[in-house]
């Protein structure tokens, strides 16, 4: 096992590398001096612009620079926004939170409905419920996500006005926020109506951003128990007399549960990195819309460093599932 | 090569007759190749097709119902926008851009990919080692945070959004070309050119590529149909076609802040990018099952 967890650490490095080189590069391979590019229509004096230069260091030569950022990279120094004057990883942290909480809530959405409608539809197979969930999964995943957000506000926030159109909270509502999750720290408040509140400003984000992995979780389940339920031990054991609520979920499930637990690994690496349409219609304040923000703002300083870290994140979440799953699954250590 | 076969007595159905005996057992993916070839039919002949010119404001009719509610008009069969555009004639014109970006990405990236695959499958190993770390770092960025990082050091356009999401989407073709590449490179056929002395070119692109190919195809409509997906986001992110460009995405974009004022602005665009997608997606679980054939029940 260790070899195994090795050998894709070994992997994991140089491509930590490579993308350290890409964020690095991103900034020095804009068109024009990415100094007035940041500066844009505000313009800058001479003297604040040598300041800048020698700032970000671009008087020296570029494998100096490179080696200089790898180091900041690897202190945790990512730079500071050129707008708000924050360190890169101070805003990175402060939002994270938010996005975090989000996909949580996305990834309970997507399995609650996804498992269970793939284990109907394998079961079902052909028959009516096998037909309706497969032809719904197919929409979900087919789903242009920014317009099924617009879709919902029209209804549920327009038509029915349940639920508010952006934020996290109403701004009636203050309070510490120790966790940084609102669901939690709402509660904790102990103000009426707070929760509620916050509750009703989550739910259309999650359920957009859970869309496309309800969709893909439902397919890979029902094709992974559809595999399962042919196999020998699955005919013994119904050949044994036992229930089929005990065939289905107990023998099959389990063992079908191993490709789609991949694949909800997997996408909780997109998820957390790919809220970048949902937090921006829901003007959700993740990292999301932080990226997009500053990339509109030109604040390339926070692309650069934001690039790295999301990159990062889903490096290490993709090497923990390929850990996990060689925990769960034997034969793939041995390769 | 002249072989004394014994004379076949049962005759082989052509390729694409086996072929599309499979897909059609999947009426989806028939279904869906219907709609994809309306979809072909309405881009290649939208400018015929469309009422009024796309970008043309008709400025006493602005913001017209589609005919079947209060307040239509016929000569606006499915409503205008807010300056007055006949809503019809811009998702007809939509369409071109749509299959457009679906064709220029597709090739773009498949080519490429496939030449890398190729090459990787057939370098020494540190070359290919070399060569998938650098798809390994380029698939660690979501592809749409990616495609939109390019797109701003490029300037917002089409053409470097197509560009940036061939760049996202090559890397999938690259790891499919090497991995179908080294299963067929262990099998006997290729040992056999290999010592009657075929070339290295032969052995990649006459003897492997072409059974190589039915997992690649089925990537291919995958990747039509995220690259129209992605276009539009970018468009809808104002990082894609610019206004006043028919571009779905883009036309979403504008009609963003008139969403509980006028639901058909926002309403026809998605749905328009929605069924294409979808009549892809379709296609594409069609091509799988007919290709592969682990899955074929023979």
């Amino acid at each position: 096992m260790l070899r195994y967890f090795l050998s894709r650490l070994l992997t994991f490095l140089p491509t930590f590398f490579g993308v350290t080189l890409i964020s690095f590069a991103f900034i020095r391979v804009l068109p024009g001096d990415p100094i007035i590019v940041m500066a844009g229509e505000r313009g800058l004096s001479e003297a604040r612009y040598n300041e800048l230069v020698k700032q970000y260091g671009f008087d020296e030569p570029v494998l100096q620079q490179y080696i200089d950022y790898l180091a900041g990279v690897l202190h945790g120094d990512l730079g500071a926004s050129f707008v708000t004057k924050k360190p890169v990883w101070d805003e990175f942290f402060s939002l994270f939170p938010a996005t975090l909480e989000l996909s949580i809530c996305a990834m309970i959405f997507a399995v609650a409905l996804g498992l269970p409608a793939g284990v109907i539809a394998a079961v079902n197979r052909g028959k009516l419920a096998d037909r309706v969930f497969m032809s719904s999964a197919l929409v979900g995943y087919s789903m242009p996500i920014f317009w099924w957000a617009l879709l919902m506000i029209i209804f549920f926030s327009g038509k029915l006005g349940w639920t508010p159109v952006s934020g996290r909270i109403s701004l009636q509502y203050f309070f510490d926020t120790p966790t940084g999750f609102m669901l939690i720290d709402s509660a904790l408040s102990g103000q009426k109506g707070a929760f509620g509140s916050a509750v009703r400003h989550l739910i259309l984000p999650a359920i957009v951003l859970g869309t496309i992995p309800l969709a893909v979780i439902a397919r890979q389940t029902r094709s992974a128990m559809l595999e399962v339920l042919g196999e020998d031990y699955i005919r013994t054991a119904r050949a044994k007399g036992l229930t089929p609520a005990r065939i289905n979920g107990l023998h099959a499930l389990r063992n079908a549960l191993i490709p789609v637990i991949t694949v909800i690994g997997l996408s909780v690496g997109t998820l957390l990195a790919g809220a970048i349409l949902t937090e921006t219609i829901f003007s959700w304040p993740g990292i999301g819309k932080w990226m997009v923000d500053s990339i509109y703002r030109r604040d390339y300083p926070v692309v650069q460093g934001g690039l790295l870290l999301i990159a990062t994140m889903v490096m290490v979440v993709n090497l923990s599932v390929d850990v996990l799953y060689g925990l769960i699954n034997p034969k793939i250590r041995r390769r | 090569m002249t072989a004394t076969a014994p004379a076949a007595t049962v005759e082989r159905p052509g390729r694409f007759r086996e072929f599309y005996h499979y897909f059609r057992e999947n009426r989806g993916a028939v279904f869906g190749m219907w709609i994809f070839a309306g979809f072909v039919f309405v881009a290649a002949f939208a400018p015929w097709l469309a009422p009024h010119d796309p970008t043309e404001q008709f400025r006493d009719f602005t913001l017209i119902p589609p005919v079947w509610e209060e307040g239509g008009n016929w000569s606006f069969p499915l409503g205008t926008d807010p300056l007055g555009r006949d809503m019809l004639s811009r998702l007809l014109h939509g369409a071109r851009y749509s299959f457009f970006v679906g064709v220029v990405v597709v090739t773009v990236s498949a080519t490429g990919g496939i030449l890398v695959g190729l090459l990787s499958a057939f370098a020494p190993k540190w070359a290919d080692a070399i060569i998938m770390r650098i798809m390994d770092i380029i698939l660690a960025f979501p592809s749409l945070l990616l495609a939109l990082v390019l797109v701003a050091i490029l300037g917002p356009s089409l053409t470097n959004a197509m560009i940036a999401i061939a760049i996202v989407a090559q890397p999938h073709y690259v790891r499919l070309t090497r991995a179908s590449a080294m299963g067929e490179l262990q099998k006997d056929y290729v040992t056999s050119a290999r010592v009657v002395g075929a070339g290295r070119a032969r052995l990649m692109f006459i003897t492997v590529l072409p059974n190589c190919l039915a997992p690649i195809i089925v990537q291919a409509a995958l990747s039509f149909s995220t690259a129209i997906l992605d276009a539009a986001a970018l468009g809808f992110l104002g990082m894609g076609a610019q206004p006043p460009t028919p571009e779905w995405g883009t036309m979403l974009a504008e009609a963003r802040e008139f969403i509980l004022r006028a639901w058909w602005v926002v309403t026809f665009p998605g749905l328009a990018i929605l069924i294409t997608v979808l009549s892809i997606n379709l296609m594409g679980d069609g091509l799988r099952d007919a290709l592969d054939p682990k899955l074929k029940r023979s």
